[in-house]
């Protein structure tokens, strides 16, 4: 079914009885030409470009949970192409070149919105930076945009621009980032990959695989085994210990990420706002909640929650950058489990197992890379060669000295 | 989380930096015919365990030693501590 808003007005005179599920709920066969392991926003893309793009059949996307019970609907939702490094960068600037088609593309409303996103400077060497940044994006061809402190003061005049000891001295902007429902984008590649055929394989947990000569045969589930040609994994926080069924080690470690909503404002925040002097990033929702984070707790986790000293952490950022915020109550707070790697930058990439494809180590940044990211492993396992965005993102640049260390913090997950 | 730090008693994590797997104590021979494989392992792989979990903790705010922490990371429960020295000594390291 295609949704318009003919189909809504359609519906609404004939009382919603037309509504159909938006995904079927089949049983899982016994083979399968391409299996995806994660139903998140990765794994689902992986699926839907598998079918649309690469004319690939028999797919099936294998989730232990509901599809979307992971970070995909658990992050705070960025979306932005504002990296450093070649490596980086234009995989990120496809991925938003991806958002900004994305919802005609897969016909289902996300609401993307490209509101900006503005990372704040407070001394003369952070505007450095920042100014090589902006300048390293434009030669990839993205928007970037410095301001002096009057430029922020007129998008943002509520924030603490005269704080003693971290004085806002202005920022970098990329417009078109902004923010995009999280939810739906895994609820829209479902129905997209559903429609084209994709079985979408829910409360079913991958165990193990089966591994005979060196070649990947398919993967043990709590519902049997099922068999396939290629088995791409694509679990984000569980990665470590899903790779590890398969006898690998990964250059990655479980940390956990806390977000956090305050209760309904009217609207306040103009876009995304980041604070340059310590580690805190705030937008609005369309329902008016804050949504805002911090840093991850920093030390190894599979828990899905976090500790209070984060808490407090954060909410101090929040309240040295915006000090009004101290008004709003917190509504709610969760934690999800974020793949670090040990440079800070992703692997989309094969294994030394024949027919076995790896995407993770996505750290706390994935959600904006969900479309590219689904892409690039698409492309990946349905001709055995790296998109041309992603040629760096592979297992051995470790090992050869040719890491995508953003953040210039060396193999320290937790400082990424 | 509270760390029952063997010298000083039950102390607020938030005293203490994280570094990451106790692995870390068992530092490669860089003379070892396979010391760039070795280093490669040591640096970049972890073995990242939904489970036990032994780790190196800094107690910066306080007695500056580094301790061995057992710690079931599916549950932040922590299961024991020793000093690291300890452990590395038993391991046969002179400190
Ligand atoms: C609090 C928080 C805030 C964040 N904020 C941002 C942000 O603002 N911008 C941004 O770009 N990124 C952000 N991120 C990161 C982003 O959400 C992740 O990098 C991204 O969602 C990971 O990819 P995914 O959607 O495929 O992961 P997930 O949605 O986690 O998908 C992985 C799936 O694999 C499933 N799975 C695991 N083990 C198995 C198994 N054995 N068998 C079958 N299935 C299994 C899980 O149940 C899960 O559904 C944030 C993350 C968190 C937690």
């Amino acid at each position: 079914m295609r949704y318009s808003g003919f189909r809504v007005i359609k519906e609404a005179l004939t009382g919603h009885k037309g509504w159909t599920p938006a995904w079927r709920d089949p049983e899982p066969q016994s083979q399968y030409d391409i299996v995806v392991i994660g139903g998140g926003g990765h794994g689902l893309a992986t699926a839907y470009y598998l079918a649309k793009e690469f004319n690939q059949k028999r797919i099936a996307v294998i989730e232990k949970g509901w599809i979307g019970s992971g970070n995909v609907g658990r992050n705070t939702t960025i979306i932005r192409s504002n990296y450093l490094l070649d490596g980086n960068e234009p995989f990120y600037e496809f991925s938003m070149k991806l958002w900004e088609g994305l919802e005609q593309d897969f016909n289902f409303n996300a609401m993307v919105s490209q509101r900006g996103v503005l990372n704040l400077c407070h001394s003369d060497a952070q505007r450095d930076a920042m100014t090589r940044r902006g300048n390293a994006m434009r030669l990839n061809g993205v928007d970037a945009e410095l301001l002096d402190a009057e430029g922020v003061r007129k998008m943002a005049p509520f924030l603490n621009f005269d704080n003693a000891r971290f004085p806002i001295k202005g920022g970098l902007l990329q417009p078109r980032g902004g923010t995009v429902r999280h939810d739906a984008v895994a609820w829209g590649y479902a129905r997209g990959a559903d429609s084209r055929g994709v079985d979408i394989l829910q409360n079913c947990e991958v165990t193990g695989f089966r591994i005979e000569n060196g070649k990947c045969l398919g993967v043990e589930t709590s519902r049997g085994f099922i068999g396939a040609k290629k088995v791409g994994c694509a679990v984000a926080g569980s990665s470590g210990k899903v790779m590890s069924f398969a006898g690998m080690r990964l250059p990655i470690e479980s940390h956990v990420l806390q977000a956090f909503v305050s209760e309904g404002l009217k609207p306040i925040l103009p876009g995304v706002i980041t604070y340059g002097a310590g580690h805190f990033y705030v937008s609005q929702s369309d329902k008016g909640g804050l949504v805002f984070g911090g840093d991850i707790d920093g030390y190894n986790s599979y828990a899905q929650r976090g500790n209070l000293p984060v808490v407090e952490d954060v909410c101090e950022g929040g309240m040295s950058l915006m000090p009004m915020i101290g008004r709003a109550r917190l509504l709610r707070m969760w934690g999800g489990i974020m793949d670090m790697s040990m440079d800070g930058s992703p692997i989309i990439d094969r294994t030394g197992i024949d027919g076995l494809y790896f995407n993770g180590g996505w750290c706390y940044g994935g959600f904006k890379a969900t479309p590219a990211s689904g892409w690039c492993f698409a492309h990946l396992l349905a001709t055995d060669a790296p998109h041309p965005t992603a040629t760096a993102y592979r297992f051995d640049r470790f090992r050869k000295g040719l890491m995508i260390d953003e953040k210039g913090m060396g193999a320290q997950p937790n400082l990424h | 989380m509270i760390i029952n730090h063997p010298l000083l008693g039950p102390r607020d994590s938030q005293e203490f930096t994280y570094l990451g797997d106790a692995g870390l104590i068992e530092r490669p021979d860089w003379q070892a015919e396979d010391a760039a494989d070795a280093f490669y392992e040591y640096l970049y792989l972890r073995d990242n365990p939904a489970g036990l979990h032994k780790e190196l903790w800094y107690h910066e705010q306080g007695d500056r030693s580094w301790l061995v922490v057992t710690r079931n990371i599916s549950s932040h429960e922590i299961i024991s501590v020793e000093l690291a020295r300890d452990v590395a000594r038993q391991k046969g390291r002179s400190k």
